[in-house]
């Protein structure tokens, strides 16, 4: 069982549309990227998937429906939806109370000894922590239920690059085996490529660009061509072509590496590079579309 | 402090072999209501303070206690009336107190959370909306009139100390106690909180969380407003106002059955004389039934909203 499915997911809010009939599928044990640009409906997919917004179509997380049966399904479902979402009044002890207090799968002790490892105390209220604290004690909180999915959208958003990191490495280190799911937003995306085990472009409402980082590093290849060259590379057909440190950096689908070799540097695309010559090339065929 | 005992200690990593019970709603919606607890301190601040005003009120007021009780130009009656009457008005700020509180807690109930967003985070748990609702709904329905006659029992308690040992210093006996009738009060204040703050009053607090549900900002104006859309309205489409009356009967007149005193307040002139009447009128069902609604409707609101 895929532990999310969604076929022809909409979601229009008035005249404008957040979801454009997205097809999806995520196994159990990935760690999927999501990546688009702002408005480019993450947030709204993100909320269809956990039952905070209703849409159309079809959508199956964890074989429920999460809209009919959020509370059900939050047993095994984990969010941080934004940063700075914690009650500004309660208590590190309260939270950690409330929390072992209605949710059936929280360990408190792995709770505790996550943030033993940090200068959060009990006796303080949200209110009087730091931003990056009110990360880590939301973390803390999320990783000590035992979950299925887990549902990160900007969980950084705000923090400085410490924390940031700070936050990968325990996700990764402490938190994610194989029989465990994470779907994550952000905007560093650099920071995030090496936790990835999948990434999914999204664009106004489409999803476009799925692939497995494995299928992306044999894929894609980068060029820094050497100038003398730069006409016989473009004739590899580039799926896109930009200019850094007065060279051309051409990137290739599918095209043998040997052969690239001889025009100049290769390497292995970031995701970032990838992102911007896949939306480039979206708004170039929508624009030769409208013509 | 009380973790799970489902889960196994010391080894988190294989916790997640063993599929844990679930927790039963009694105890979700027990940490739910703990939690507007925590959240709304005044909830029984407000009345302790309140409280202490009136035991300072009453140490000044037990001065004048000794010439009260050997007024010869009152009857017994008059003379009882007399000296029951600082229980009863420490009971009714009491009252007011809470219901204020009440009112305000309402109002915010379910649009606070949706302000400050932490909605998010209360969602990401599995506690459905119906009994977030609920147990928001718990506050006006059940722990105020709890809190509300708990403080006022226990400050009429030393109330009636205080006067007992002021009569004692003067050299009197405690006659005080056969003129207070401590626990006929109490009982008639319970009886008053059930039937008049929870069961008469619960249109107005099904009402509160329906519009706290539902409005963006200013909830307190959308309380208000609509009611007195209507009332106008009404007037002007038939010149009647039956509306403005029934407002008027529901939260001035008082529930079925009480009599309008002449003079004197008392808590049994503010409550139903008669049960039996009371719980059949269908003044009560009616209002019962529209606050279930509204509550229904604040559930199925909290499904859809989203932070502000």
């Amino acid at each position: 069982m895929a532990c999310i499915e969604a076929r022809g997911l909409r979601k229009a809010f008035g005249t404008t549309i957040a979801l454009d009939g997205i097809d999806l599928r995520v196994e159990e044990g990935r760690i999927l990227g999501l990546i688009g640009p702002n408005g480019a409906g993450k947030t709204t997919a993100l909320n269809a998937i956990l039952g905070l917004t209703p849409y159309r179509g079809e959508l199956q997380v964890l074989g429920r429906d999460p809209w009919t049966e959020r509370d059900q399904l939050m047993r095994d479902v984990c969010f941080i939806a934004d940063v700075a979402v914690l009650p500004r009044w309660i208590r590190v002890s309260q939270a950690l109370d409330y929390v072992a207090g209605v949710h059936p799968r929280f360990d408190r002790a792995k709770a505790e000894s996550f943030l033993a490892k940090t200068a959060i105390r009990r006796a303080s209220k949200v209110r009087e922590l730091s931003k990056g604290m009110v990360a880590q004690l939301h973390l803390a909180l999320v990783m000590a239920i035992d979950a299925k999915l887990l549902v990160l959208d900007e969980p950084t958003l705000g923090l400085d690059i410490l924390y940031r990191k700070q936050f990968y490495d325990s996700l990764l280190n402490d938190y994610f085996d194989r029989s465990r799911t994470i779907v994550v937003t952000t905007h560093q995306v650099e920071e995030i490529q090496h936790v990835l085990t999948d990434v999914m472009f999204i664009n106004r409402g489409r999803i476009v660009f799925d692939r497995s980082m494995e299928e992306v590093e044999s894929r894609y290849l980068e060029v820094m061509v050497h100038p003398e060259q730069v006409a016989a590379a473009r004739a590899l057909k580039p799926m896109h072509e930009r200019q850094g440190l007065g060279r051309s950096i051409l990137l290739f689908d599918a095209v043998d590496r040997q052969q690239l070799a001889a025009l100049g540097d290769v390497r292995t695309p970031s995701i970032a590079d990838l992102f911007v010559a896949v939306l480039s090339n979206q708004s170039g065929a929508a624009q030769g579309g409208a013509r | 402090m009380s973790t799970p005992s489902n889960t196994v200690p010391g080894s988190p990593l294989e916790s997640h072999v063993i599929a844990p019970a679930v927790i039963p709603a009694t105890r979700r919606m027990y940490w739910s209501v703990r939690r507007e607890l925590w959240e709304n301190r005044s909830l029984y601040l407000a009345p302790l303070a309140v409280a202490a005003l009136i035991l300072v009120a009453s140490l000044i007021g037990t001065i004048h206690l000794p010439g009260k009780l050997h007024d010869p130009s009152l009857d017994p009656a008059q003379q009882q009336e007399l000296i029951e009457q600082p229980y009863t008005f420490a009971a009714l700020l009491l009252m007011f107190t809470t219901f204020v509180v009440g009112v305000f807690y309402c109002v915010d109930a379910l649009q606070g959370e949706r302000r400050d967003r932490s909605i998010l985070f209360w969602k990401s748990l599995p506690v459905s909306d119906l009994m977030t609702v609920l147990s928001k709904a718990s506050i006006p329905f059940v722990v105020l009139p709890l809190v509300t006659f708990a403080v006022t029992v226990v400050t009429q308690g030393i109330m009636l100390l205080l006067g007992s040992a002021r009569l004692l210093g003067s050299g009197q006996s405690a006659t005080l106690w056969t003129h207070v009738s401590l626990f006929q009060m109490s009982v008639m204040l319970l009886y008053h909180l059930v039937a008049v703050h929870a069961l008469w009053w619960a249109p107005l607090w099904g009402w509160l969380l329906l519009v706290s549900a539902w409005a963006r900002r200013a909830a307190f104006l959308w309380v208000t407003l609509p009611l007195l859309a209507i009332g106008i309205l009404e007037k002007i489409a038939f010149n009647t106002s039956h509306f403005a009356a029934m407002l008027e009967y529901r939260f001035l007149g008082g529930p079925e059955g009480v009599a309008s005193s002449g003079n004197g307040i008392s808590m049994a002139s503010l409550t139903p004389a008669n049960p039996g009447h009371f719980l059949t009128s269908p003044g009560l069902w009616i209002g019962l039934a529209f606050a279930a609604a509204c509550l229904a409707a604040a559930v199925r609101l909290r499904h859809y909203r989203e932070p502000i």
